[in-house]
């Protein structure tokens, strides 16, 4: 971690377009659509390849949902039926254009995956399975009972295809094409900076939150996209089997598609793509077992309990894995540049601004009217024996727990009653005492979360340019050569400085480091007090909380002491440690 | 008025049904942090047992009930070895899951070996009810309203007067740390599981001659018990029952009043208003994590 080799300049990430670089895939989609197009399949065939496509739409949608945000939705066959229904009683009784419907069944799946997600979601995941429980057994109901509108047991019948697909084979084409299209958005989705963030937020809420991004928000995206992408294949379906009823969109069928996405692999549409295909050929082929009635799906339930234990990550998962970890030991990460941090200066000298901050837990008074005043540009730190309120303080500063009085403002700006994501974008980074990365990404990813704060002035335009900044991240902290490993392959310390990293990529005007001696050894330590004081070099200002003195006494020029929730003591650091109340508060008094 | 009276009679009857299964959530949850979505099927299982003991083999209805009730508790153990156990380490997502897959199989088994027909059970009582003023009280609704009483005053016994029941509330709030004082922690899960299995089996055999045995008569329990333990309280003992209870009145008056077909309706409109304006419930739930 030495200075030294940040110092070599290097070119500039440029990568070719998007565009030219999936052509692969392009090609090989349009292969298939003139595939579906061109051979002669009889019904039989045609009617399962047609059932496997729209369902594995509708499968990209948990694997969006549950795979990349990491929460649960299993009522996908609720919104593949509100999809189904949209066009079915779209074409068949109101006789309108088939493409006005088809939009039409994505904008109320969007809005009602929507308005789930904003009653849930903020709750944990327990609410959200329960309640899309609940939303698919009312939209059964309703398809069974309100008869006058849904024809209820009777289904939907003459349901129309567009004019420009009339026989099966070309709507068959037709819906291959869509797959290929969602697919690639799907697949693709990853690497923007919402899908980082729903990966963000299945990893690491809290961390999330820190790092700028509006959780609950994403959250919604992921469910709406995932609803949306249930009402496509659904109306898709409708179109291509003429025929829709409401045993087809049952919760049974929802488990169907929940097991068709973990038996692929949920992280990814080639494994919803895998898993369609198995559990729609499978059963096919063994026809006898639904004879049986129950057998079929009680054979479902099992698969769903053996894959969650021996194949977490599907089957797509566990080749994709291995292929990662190749990727990772051969593909060398580009050169960076030397980091700049130019941390805002909109405010006065006074960069943070506590005036009477209180916390309390019931009775507890956590913090208790505690005023802290950071310069512009210098370390401060927040000392105090154990249980003082350290950490309190700092949580209520990034906004994890909401002030019970008090003001705090950031460079000029109150952010009081912020949410964490906002506290971020107004230009605050911090660490946590307890590692929280985003374990399933690498490091540079890690870092690009970070370095997508909003607000970062620092980053240019596009992917290279953020690649570029989290790159110059991880080679200050001296973790540039690792940046494509998973988090898991790191040490405790060097973990610690990917967190840094992250938060240093953001360009924060304000720095909150939470402990970040806790749990290393002397080395380590020693090389963080040179990290240190190469971030303050750049003029960033500093909070940190710490237990080890030697490395406050060292590193910071300004120390507040906090005990018992209240501030004891204040000033420059050396006046500060020979205060008589803080030789009192940490060896105790006669 | 009598209606009323009646209703609300009926109401609580069928309520004390979800109160029962709700207990059985919340138990699980508090022991191991997650939400068991087959304990519906515990109910549904253990009327099947009465139906195979006493109306296929015609076995004595007393010595049935003490049988369904003890194969419940190896129920319990084999689902406890079979679906959380191995999943103990991970996070809530794969158990809630592998918690559904288990509630799909066992509800699909019952199916694919007794076929799709209801199945009826008679009540434990010759007698079909009595008539109080206004208000027929069926004595099968007055055995589950009793029963439920005395386990809400068991429950209340066992956990806060006998050492187990203090082993297990320690369990169920750090687990670290009672196992550091020598409790051991698996053992504490196991028997949580074991009387939530019985708990939920009784509740499925109280209910099963109000109802018909039936494959879907498990999940319709145990969504409506989850939707009483967030109206009451997630996670909150008293809150489940009382939850429990709102619930079996609510959903008898709206069937009477407001739709019938729609009757399964209600509670999950409840349970989404609840969780749009107070999601914590009645009696509020601790959610915080340390940062």
């Amino acid at each position: 971690m030495s200075a030294t080799d940040n110092m070599i300049p290097a070119p500039a990430v440029r990568s070719k377009p998007l565009i030219i670089r999936h052509l692969p895939y392009f090609i090989g989609a349009a292969v298939l659509v003139a595939l579906a197009a061109g051979m002669q399949f009889d019904g039989y065939i045609l009617n399962i390849l047609l059932q496997a496509t729209t369902f594995s739409i509708a499968v990209f949608g948990l694997s969006v949902v549950l795979g990349l945000c990491g929460q649960i939705n299993l009522a996908q066959a609720a919104f593949f039926g509100f999809g189904a229904y949209a066009v079915g009683l779209g074409t068949a009784d109101l006789h309108l254009n088939f493409w006005l419907c088809l939009v039409g069944a994505c904008a109320i799946t969007l809005i009602a995956g929507a308005f789930l997600g904003m009653s849930t979601l903020r709750l944990g995941g327990h609410y959200l399975a329960m309640v899309t429980i609940s939303f698919q057994q009312i939209v059964t109901l309703v398809m069974i009972n309100a008869i006058g509108v849904t024809h209820g047991p009777d289904g939907v019948a003459n349901i129309r295809r567009p004019e420009l697909f009339q026989s099966s084979q070309s709507y068959l084409a037709f819906c291959v094409a869509m797959l290929a299209i969602v697919g690639y958005l799907v697949w693709h989705l990853p690497d923007t900076k919402l899908g980082r963030a729903m990966r963000a937020v299945r990893d690491n809420e809290l961390a999330a939150g820190v790092n700028g991004i509006d959780v609950f928000r994403t959250k919604i995206y992921a469910f709406g996209l995932c609803a949306l992408l249930g009402g496509l294949a659904g109306g898709l379906f409708a179109g291509g089997f003429a025929y829709v009823s409401p045993d087809q969109f049952s919760f049974a069928e929802s488990i169907v598609f929940l097991t068709m996405s973990l038996l692929g692999g949920v992280a990814s549409p080639i494994g919803s793509v895998i898993g369609t295909g198995l559990l729609i050929l499978i059963p096919e082929w063994l026809r006898f077992l639904k004879s049986v009635p129950g057998l079929y799906l009680a054979i479902y339930g099992l698969f769903v309990i053996l894959i969650i234990r021996f194949m977490p990550d599907g089957i797509w998962g566990f080749v994709s894995d291995a292929f990662t970890r190749w990727r990772a030991h051969t593909k060398a990460p580009p050169a960076a540049a030397a980091l700049q941090l130019k941390p805002a200066t909109s405010g006065g000298d006074i960069v943070l601004e506590v005036t009477g901050l209180s916390k309390h837990f019931g009775g507890l008074k956590a913090v208790d009217g505690v005023d802290i005043a950071v310069k512009r540009g210098g370390v401060h730190a927040l000392i105090g024996p154990n249980g003082s309120g350290k950490t309190t303080t700092l949580n209520v500063l990034s906004g994890l727990y909401k002030a019970t009085a008090g003001r705090i403002v950031l460079d000029g700006t109150d952010i009081t009653n912020m949410a964490p994501h906002q506290r971020t974008a107004a230009g605050l980074g911090r660490t946590f005492q307890n590692i929280r990365l985003f374990r399933s990404m690498t490091a540079l990813e890690n870092v690009e979360i970070g370095a997508e704060r909003p607000g970062n002035t620092m980053i240019g335009k596009g992917e290279d340019a953020l690649t570029e900044r989290a790159m110059e991240a991880l080679t200050f902290v001296g973790l540039g050569n690792r940046a494509n490993e998973l988090i898991s392959s790191f040490s405790y310390g060097h973990q610690r400085l990917i967190e840094i990293a992250r938060a240093l990529a953001s360009n924060p005007t304000l720095l909150l480091l939470d402990e970040p001696a806790a749990g290393l050894n002397s080395t380590e330590k020693l090389e963080l007090h040179e990290l240190l004081k190469r971030i303050a070099a750049q003029g960033l200002t500093i909070l940190i909380i710490d237990h080890d003195m030697t490395l406050v006494s060292e590193a910071a020029q300004h120390i507040t002491v906090l005990n018992f929730g209240r501030r004891i003591a204040d000033g420059e650091s050396m006046a500060v440690l020979r205060h008589p109340d803080v030789v009192s508060a940490y060896l105790g008094s006669e | 008025m009598d209606l009323v009276l009646q209703l609300l009679f009926t109401g609580i009857g069928i309520g004390a049904v979800y109160a029962l299964v709700a207990l059985g959530f919340v138990l699980i949850f508090r022991a191991t942090n997650v939400v068991n979505f087959a304990q519906g099927e515990f109910s549904m299982v253990a009327a099947y047992l009465m139906v195979v003991f006493s109306v296929d083999l015609g076995w004595p209805y007393w010595l049935s009930f003490l049988i369904a009730l003890a194969g419940m508790a190896l129920f319990g153990v084999i689902f406890n070895l079979g679906v959380y156990y191995p999943l103990r380490n991970r996070t809530y997502l794969p158990v809630i899951i592998a918690t559904i897959g288990a509630s799909i199989l066992l509800s699909n088994s019952v199916l694919a070996i007794y076929g799709p027909q209801p199945q009826v059970l008679q009540g434990w009582f010759d007698t079909p009810g009595i008539q109080l003023g206004p208000v027929y009280l069926d004595s099968q609704y007055l055995l589950i309203i009793g029963v439920t009483i005395l386990l809400v005053l068991f429950n209340f016994w066992f956990f806060e007067k006998t050492l187990l029941g203090k082993k297990l509330q320690a369990t169920s709030q750090d687990k670290e740390m009672a196992s550091l004082l020598g409790i051991s922690v698996s053992t504490m899960i196991m028997i949580t599981f074991i009387y939530s299995a019985v708990l939920g089996g009784l509740a499925g055999i109280l209910v099963a001659p109000v109802l018909f045995v039936s494959i879907q008569m498990g999940s319709t329990i145990a969504l409506k018990a989850f939707a009483a333990t967030i109206i009451g309280g997630f996670g909150d003992v008293a809150g489940a029952i009382v939850g429990g209870l709102a619930l079996g009145v609510i959903e008898t008056f709206g069937a009477a009043y407001i739709s019938v077909p729609y009757k399964d309706g209600f509670a999950f409109l409840v349970l989404i208003a609840f969780l749009v304006f107070r999601p914590q419930g009645i009696f509020g739930e601790r959610v915080a994590e340390k940062a």
